[in-house]
């Protein structure tokens, strides 16, 4: 019995591991200046954890089958422990762990505690059951009003996320549905949402930040490869969730500018 | 110590007095645990309706039909609020720890035992209560057993919004009401009833995960209770606690000025420490099935001890962990990270403590034994998928994915359904006076722990790849269409491991009348309930009022008799 508990926990433990270690499913290429941190990061837990994970495991398979009972078993040693041990691995464990998340910490700092750099495109990312609007201030760098009053989610584009016409800052504010970005150049993104709960979720660019009725959120990024991505909305939003589902284009700034330029031209 | 008023030398006559509306903490035990086995079983069907969905959307099932794309929110939501309330929550406290806290401490019942029948009947009207919610217009609700604001506060917002997420949120309430009135029972029965001798450092580990279980339910459901009614007023008398100006299908809302995050801090306050009210009583049952099992001290008992009150208290200070994505302030987020990785020490603690037990010892491998070891390589897998999500850098590609379903499903999923397991065959034999089958039982162990982890290992990879939690199809999009291999694959391990729970059911039914009969102290343990008749008699000690002198896990003690000091034998020098 100690013996086919040990090669379940064994086989359990190699199988889980090779997976891992062979990247068969594994995080998409990322295609944004934080990715290169934040996988680094990743990878770095992973070796911690995955050294832990498989001294742990092939630990406890080999002490059953080990200490089994037979009759020819020696008496227990007879101990209610070991302080020196309890005290040599709580600060191990705390020295681990806390250094662990302090070096992730960098990350998280440059990301989410400074603004974004000066001449950063600015985009609104608007949530709503169950698509995403894009909208981009226009030659004057300034978003037009909106309203909820003037929000017809059936009509989409810009009514659909309530846009005051009459607003003279309006008249040149670009909204569609999909979102375009020029590469290498920093993303000053504006997250709202209009009903419920969604989040943008761009795997790619490892990018995520929930949209929340009431918040104007603030967050930036720069995607640093040319590409396609898909979005996918990562908090549950009701029964279209799953199909909550847009794409980001990069492209080059003389693309982007091209781009921009023939949506002007379309609403005129 | 105190003896309640209400306490009878004889259990009272009438089938209803004794069966139904019991006043004896053991038969209040058991319908705790029947309720919960039900309850299981419902949890565990739903989630086999969505295994099937996910993998064949237009399949057409005997008697249910095709379940569409909101039918499958509203099966995981039901899935996750029955699991973690009327199962994870009702067995091991309600369950376990009121046939066994008693007896464990010498007491003849709990400190008060019209509370305690009244907690459970709370319990079991909170459950009805959300079963009708199938049943009503519109269906159970779709937005998850988080239930975050707004979604869960607009009737409008989806189907199953309507009267079923009322009947959701009043049936978690009472829950709660229930849950408050069991925790203040078992806090007040540890510290008053405890048999002469029984120090607090002489308390089975079991005791003490109950004992701070009951700390953490007092303190967590009072604040869910609060949110829970919140929410009500939210939905049905306009109030504006959750819920800002929103525009629902290009309605405008009459509310104004909530806050969606107010609910998600009140209800994680409440969530965190809730995990470990699930895993807390998987502990203390290993730690005591370890030790029995090993014929070996438990290594290191203080520190198990301090190690679990480190767990308890360090839980009402992380919940923020949930929200690093949520809009919360990103300042915050440095504090909860770094008190979260503070968990990882007490939990790496009582894993080492576990291996210490074992190492040296002479393992037996009766069921209750292969539970236990089962519980600490969960324990250790789902734990260390932890420090992941704990780093908010992290938790931005990892937040609302598989990899959080796995790990939560690991540790506080199917290592707390591991310790049910383990303390199920562990107390049976005193439960019910006959022995489980052995075959039986290891062959359930043994498909069940190679089916949960083919079933939620893969989950960890899923997340990674980016798959996003809670969608009904992945046809959606592209990159997560080449997943769905991988999902079929763990709809099959999902098969086969729910079938084998049926293992599981027909050898407690069939034990519980044809088992052989067990004796007083099947496993040569040590702890009281091991000292009196099996089953135990209406006062647990018949009349004897027990008198402890020993520490509760005394094995291998050089010059005893025999390999075990129970702990009410005569006082030697050679015991702790």
């Amino acid at each position: 019995m100690g013996l086919a508990l040990l090669l379940l926990i064994w086989l359990i433990t190699l199988a889980s591991t090779y997976f891992f270690v062979a990247k068969t499913w594994w995080l998409p290429a990322g295609a944004s200046a934080a990715a290169g941190w934040i996988d680094h990061q990743f990878a770095l837990t992973f070796v911690i954890m995955g050294i832990v994970f498989l001294a742990a495991q092939l630990l406890l398979g080999y002490i059953v089958w080990r200490y089994r009972e037979s009759p020819s078993s020696p008496p227990v040693e007879y101990s209610h422990g070991n302080t020196t041990l309890e005290i040599v691995w709580t600060v191990l464990t705390a020295v681990m762990f806390i250094g662990l998340n302090l070096m992730g910490s960098n990350v998280w700092a440059s990301q989410r505690f400074d603004a974004a750099e000066p001449g950063a495109v600015q985009v609104e990312v608007t949530g709503m059951q169950f698509a995403w609007y894009f909208r981009y201030p226009g030659p004057d760098g300034k978003y037009g009003a909106t309203s909820p009053k003037l929000m017809d989610p059936s009509a989409g584009g810009e009514a659909a996320v309530g846009l005051n016409t009459s607003d003279p800052a309006a008249k040149d504010d670009v909204v569609t549905g999909t979102m375009y970005l020029p590469v290498d150049r920093e993303v000053d993104v504006s997250l709202r949402a209009v009903d419920v709960i969604h989040s943008f979720f761009v795997p790619s660019l490892r990018f995520k930040q929930d949209t929340v009725p009431g918040l104007n959120i603030h967050m930036h990024f720069k995607p640093t490869v040319i590409g396609e991505y898909e979005i996918a909305c990562a908090e549950l939003c009701g029964l279209g969730h799953y199909k909550m589902h847009g794409m980001v284009h990069v492209v080059s700034q003389e693309d982007f500018d091209k781009w921009l330029a023939a949506r002007e031209a379309e609403k005129q | 110590m105190a003896t309640p008023a209400s306490v009878h030398a004889h259990a009272p006559q009438g089938f209803i007095r004794r069966y139904i509306f019991s006043l004896d903490h053991k038969v209040i035990g058991l319908q705790y645990f029947f309720l919960a086995l039900t309850a299981v079983f419902v949890g565990m069907f739903l989630s086999l309706l969505m295994r099937i969905h996910l993998i064949w959307p237009t399949a057409v099932l005997p008697l249910i039909g095709t379940i569409q794309p909101e039918t499958y929110l509203s099966l995981l939501t039901m899935h996750g609020t029955i699991m973690v309330f009327f199962v994870l929550t009702t067995a091991p406290q309600g369950g376990f720890g009121n046939y066994f806290l008693p007896i464990q401490i010498g007491a003849p019942d709990m400190a008060f035992p019209v509370l305690n029948m009244l907690s459970f009947w709370t319990t079991f009207v909170g459950f009805v209560v959300i079963i009708c919610a199938f049943f009503v217009t519109g269906g159970a609700p779709l937005h998850g057993w988080t239930g975050y604001a707004p979604l869960s506060a607009l009737p409008s917002a989806g189907p199953g919004e309507q009267l079923g997420a009322d009947l959701w949120i009043t049936s978690i309430a009472i829950f709660c009401i229930a849950s408050l009135m069991g925790a203040l029972n078992f806090l007040t029965t540890t510290l008053d009833m405890r048999a002469k001798g029984m120090t607090l450092m002489r308390m089975p580990l079991t005791v003490w995960s109950w004992f701070i279980t009951a700390i953490l339910g007092l303190l967590a459901f009072g604040v869910l209770l609060s949110a829970g009614i919140l929410l009500l007023m939210d939905r049905n008398l306009g109030t504006s606690f959750y819920v800002p100006l929103v525009v629902v299908n290009g309605v405008v809302l009459g509310h104004k000025g909530g806050s969606p995050l107010l609910w998600q801090h009140l209800f994680w306050f409440f969530g965190h420490p809730e995990v470990y009210i699930a895993i807390l009583p998987g502990m203390g049952v290993t730690s005591q099935i370890l030790s029995t099992f090993s014929r070996k001290p438990i290594f290191g008992y203080r520190a198990m001890v301090y190690a679990m009150l480190s767990i308890g208290f360090l839980g009402f200070m992380v919940w923020g962990h949930h929200m690093f994505m949520s809009g919360m302030s990103p300042y915050s987020a440095f504090a909860f990270s770094i008190l979260t990785m503070c968990i990882g020490v007490p939990s790496a603690i009582k894993t080492f403590n576990w291996l210490g037990t074992m190492y040296k010892g002479r393992i037996r491998f009766q069921t209750p034994m292969l539970y236990a070891i089962g519980f600490v390589s969960l324990f250790v897998s789902g734990g260390l998928s932890g420090p992941f999500l704990a780093q908010p850098v992290l938790d931005i590609q990892l937040h609302d994915t598989y990899f959080v379903v796995g790990h939560f499903h690991l540790i506080m999923g199917v290592a707390a359904i591991f310790g049910i397991f383990a303390a199920t065959y562990y107390w049976f034999p005193k439960m019910f006076g006959r022995m489980m089958n052995e075959t039986l039982g290891k062959l359930h162990f043994f498909i069940t722990l190679a089916g949960t982890y083919a079933i939620f290992m893969p989950m960890h990879y899923l997340g990674m790849a980016g798959q996003t939690r809670r969608y009904s199809q992945f046809t959606e999009v592209a990159y997560q269409t080449k997943l769905i291999p991988l999902q079929t694959f763990m709809t099959y391990a999902a098969f086969v491991t729910i079938a084998a729970q049926f293992i599981f059911v027909i050898n407690l039914f069939w034990s519980m009348f044809k088992g052989p009969k067990a004796s007083d102290n099947p496993w040569e343990a040590t702890t009281l309930e091991w000292t009196t008749a099996t089953p135990p008699p209406h006062d647990n000690f018949g009349g004897v009022t027990p008198v402890v002198n020993h520490g509760p896990y005394e094995y291998g003690v050089p010059g005893a008799a025999r390999d075990y000091v129970m702990q009410t034998d005569p006082a030697t020098a050679a015991t702790h």
